[in-house]
C-alpha cells in the first residue's frame, strides 16, 4: 500500500464492464513526509474520500478485492483516509 | 519477503473494513549495508513490531489471505517478522 493525496476527480462515461457506478479519483502518490513520488494515478474510491484528502491506496490485484463484487478490472483503490502520520516521534 | 525498517505509523479513522483494528506502518527497504533506501510504502503489522524495528515484509496478497484466513482481502503488504539479527559479515566478506 502507498500514501497519496487526492488531486482531482475523474469522470468517464464509457468504461469497462464492472466499473459502472464507481467513483474515480486522481491521486498523487507521496512518501511519509508528503513529498511526491512519481506520476498521478487513477484510483477507485471505497471510503468517500474528497479533493485534498490524504489517503492510502492498495495496488494491483488486491485493489479489486476492496470492491464488492471484486472480480473487476481495477488496479488502484483508496482504502483509507489518513488522520496522522508519525515519523520518528514527529507528526508530518 | 524483503528486509525493511519501520519508519513511521499511519493513523486513520475512515478506512475499508478489512483494515479495522490493524496497525499500519510506513516501512522502507534495507540495502545490503543495512541502510533504509528507496521509496517508503505501507504495511500492516501482524507480529507486534514497533517503529525502528528491522522487519520482514511480505509483499504479496495471497500470502496475506492465508495469514488472515480470508478468501478476499484488499491488503498487499504486511510485516510478518521482527528480525533479531542479520549476519551481514559473510556477505561483506564476499564483497571485499
Amino acid at each position: 500500500m502507498i500514501l497519496g493525496t487526492v488531486i482531482g476527480r475523474v469522470v468517464a462515461t464509457t468504461k469497462a464492464v464492472g466499473l459502472e457506478g464507481r467513483k474515480f479519483l486522481l491521486v498523487q502518490p507521496q512518501d511519509e513526509h508528503g513529498h511526491s513520488n512519481g506520476h498521478p494515478v487513477v484510483a477507485v474510491d471505497t471510503v468517500m474520500a474528497g479533493l485534498g484528502d490524504p489517503v492510502y491506496m492498495v495496488l494491483s490485484r488486491e485493489a479489486a478485492q476492496a470492491l464488492d463484487p471484486w472480480f473487476v478490472p481495477v488496479d488502484h483503490a483508496i482504502v483509507g483516509i489518513v488522520d496522522q502520520i508519525t515519523v520518528e516521534g514527529a507528526a508530518t | 519477503m524483503i528486509l525493511a525498517r519501520v519508519v513511521g505509523t499511519v493513523v486513520s479513522t475512515i478506512k475499508h473494513p478489512a483494515y479495522q483494528g490493524l496497525k499500519l506502518y510506513a516501512v522502507r527497504r534495507l540495502d545490503a549495508a543495512g541502510e533504509a533506501v528507496g521509496e517508503s510504502f505501507l504495511a500492516v503489522d501482524t507480529v507486534q513490531s514497533g517503529v525502528g524495528d528491522t522487519v520482514l515484509v511480505l509483499r504479496e496478497g495471497t500470502g496475506l489471505r492465508q495469514i488472515f484466513r480470508k478468501e478476499v482481502l484488499p491488503i498487499r503488504s504486511a510485516v510478518v517478522g521482527v528480525v533479531d539479527n542479520v549476519d551481514w559479515a559473510r556477505f561483506r566478506a564476499c564483497q571485499e
